[in-house]
């Protein structure tokens, strides 16, 4: 078979140019924000301009009283452990069933699971607050992470079934026809397969119920204050510096375990599935 | 005790059916219901009066066309950019491609409270962008991009732009090399490849990712309220003013049905023309 070097040429070519300079462009851009907040962050000045006039840890150190947020950093926190825990599970067993179903059951069960991606998030959270005091409940933890696993499990569901799609079922009869039971097989032989996709979900919906406002807007309130919804009212009402530097830590905590997630999941492979 | 496979989804689903169905299902009932206050469901109070009230106001019209209408400025500023970056990215090696791959879905992985703050400090009036402006001597005085719909614009573009990149990047990276030697050895230009070859190969990718981008755009509510500011009203801010701020809950549900049906509509058509091209390019 002929190698496909040719068409990776080092050739410079106009679409080459073009997409090159756009990409270049748009790299900038995605990549300015972030910048931009870390170096903000240290600035040693009341207020936030760019570049800052001095650097210092002050409002890092201001974070230290911010008790407020610090909570809300907690409550979110522990809304994104659960959440990802029983998304994981979930989704994990869902995409097992989907992969192994008949083609019209699964197609109309995906298009429900997927759905909260594109239905408009703040409209579903509104309708979880009319449902709950509708049947006499009233809003707290236990009832927030049911409504972010609805928002979050998409993602688990479409790693795993990417990672399930790579998995010869071959494997698995084999181990059935050597007397494995079903949980057996799913532990020795599918979850290992397929364990960094369902860890690429789980990483996925962990952040992206960290940064939930749309479902929390609405179920959460004073003692469960999150932070992604204390950080906007703060900015809304009065730019207080310290949003700052908790940004500051928001956007070095995400790339430590972005970059963790590269290492142990091969994350940039699970999403490019 | 043996488990039949596909039953493994049922406890998704029931958790779908009670904390996903039957609370839209209720949204949509209590929309239905006259007078301003929820006052549990009741067959004689039902009526149109909010759908109506909604539609009669040209205040509310107009909010829900600027809404639409910034998904596709969001949706189309999007794909010119992140197609390019998709293909680059899917041709790029190994390493490389990791790299890029990771610095792409850094904005999506960061809380977007964080990265629509951070936009503050760079649209502001003295922000690198005005400063930028002002050396280039393009302009004397500060330009507001703050409140504007540009600048709501410019950061939903950057803040989406991973949704559009990912899904391209997929499908242009399970591309068949030879589909684009061939087209080169009959004597197509690099750009002639790309429309007839390349671009229709990609559309499901497309696809998915203008969908995606769309319906994030649309909803996008701390952008949309922290850059638009107080005077540019989209209709998730109108939906949580009539909610929580005029606690008019019929109303509410009823504008937030009215906003769901118009979305998915605009997904369900572009789905449409999606599978058009899609069996043009096959005939």
């Amino acid at each position: 078979m002929p190698s496909p070097k040719p068409v990776f040429s080092r050739r410079i070519d106009s679409v080459r140019l073009v997409f090159g300079t756009m990409t270049g462009l748009a790299l900038i851009v995605l990549v300015l924000p972030t910048v931009v907040i870390l170096a903000t962050s240290f600035t040693s000045s009341e207020s936030l301009q760019f570049p800052p006039q001095g650097y210092s840890l002050r409002w890092y150190r201001e974070l230290l009283d911010a008790d407020q947020m610090r909570q809300a950093a907690w409550n979110s926190l522990v809304l994104a452990f659960w959440t990802m825990l029983l998304s994981s599970v979930l989704g994990t067993a869902a995409a097992l069933g989907l992969s192994g179903a008949k083609p019209r059951w699964t197609r109309a069960a995906d298009m429900l699971f997927m759905s909260p991606l594109v239905l408009p998030a703040l409209a579903f959270g509104f309708a979880a607050l009319v449902f709950l005091y509708g049947v006499g409940l009233r809003p707290g933890l236990a009832l927030l992470v049911l409504g972010h696993t609805v928002v979050c499990v998409p993602f688990v569901i479409r790693t795993t079934l990417a990672a399930l799609s790579q998995v010869d079922p071959a494997l698995r009869d084999a181990s059935r026809s050597l007397g494995a039971g079903q949980w057996r097989t799913f532990r020795k032989v599918t979850l290992p397969l397929i364990a960094k996709g369902v860890g690429a979900g789980a990483f996925l919906a962990f952040m992206s119920s960290f940064d939930n406002v749309p479902v929390s807007l609405f179920l959460a309130d004073e003692r469960t204050e999150v932070l992604p919804i204390h950080l906007w009212q703060q900015i809304s009402s009065n730019l207080d510096v310290r949003v700052a530097s908790a940004s500051g830590v928001i956007v070095l905590s995400t790339l430590v375990l972005m970059l963790l997630a590269e290492r142990f999941l091969g994350l940039t492979r699970q999403l490019g599935r | 005790m043996r488990i039949p496979e596909n039953r493994l989804a049922l406890p998704l689903a029931a958790l779908f059916a009670v904390c996903f169905v039957a609370p839209l299902l209720v949204l949509l009932a209590l929309s239905l219901q006259a007078g301003s206050e929820a006052q549990g469901l009741s067959l004689s109070r039902i009526s149109f009066a909010h759908y109506r009230d909604f539609f009669a106001d040209g205040f509310n019209d107009r909010i829900l066309a600027q809404t639409l209408l910034l998904g596709f400025k969001v949706t189309a500023v999007c794909l010119l950019f992140g197609f390019p970056v998709a293909w680059i990215a899917a041709r790029a090696r190994g390493g490389w491609q990791s790299t890029l791959v990771l610095l792409i879905v850094l904005p999506i992985l960061t809380s977007v409270v964080v990265r629509t703050f951070s936009w503050i400090v760079i649209l502001g009036r003295h922000g690198i962008v005005n400063q930028l402006l002002q050396w280039l001597g393009l302009t004397g005085d500060p330009v507001n991009l703050l409140f504007t719909e540009t600048g709501v614009v410019i950061v939903l573009a950057q803040v989406q732009m991973p949704l559009m990149v990912l899904p391209i990047m997929t499908v242009l990276s399970k591309l068949d090399p030879n589909l684009l030697d061939a087209s080169r050895a009959l004597g197509a230009g690099p750009w002639r490849t790309l429309r007839q070859v390349v671009v229709p190969l990609a559309a499901p990718g497309i696809l998915a990712g203008c969908i995606l981008t769309y319906a994030a755009s649309v909803t996008a509510f701390v952008t949309q309220t922290l850059i638009g500011g107080a005077r540019l009203v989209y209709m998730p801010l109108r939906i949580y003013q009539e909610a929580m701020g005029a606690n008019n809950w019929p109303y509410a549900a009823a504008i937030s049905i009215v906003f769901m049906i118009a979305v998915l509509a605009v997904i369900a058509i572009a789905g449409k023309i999606g599978n058009l091209t899609r069996s043009r390019a096959h005939a």
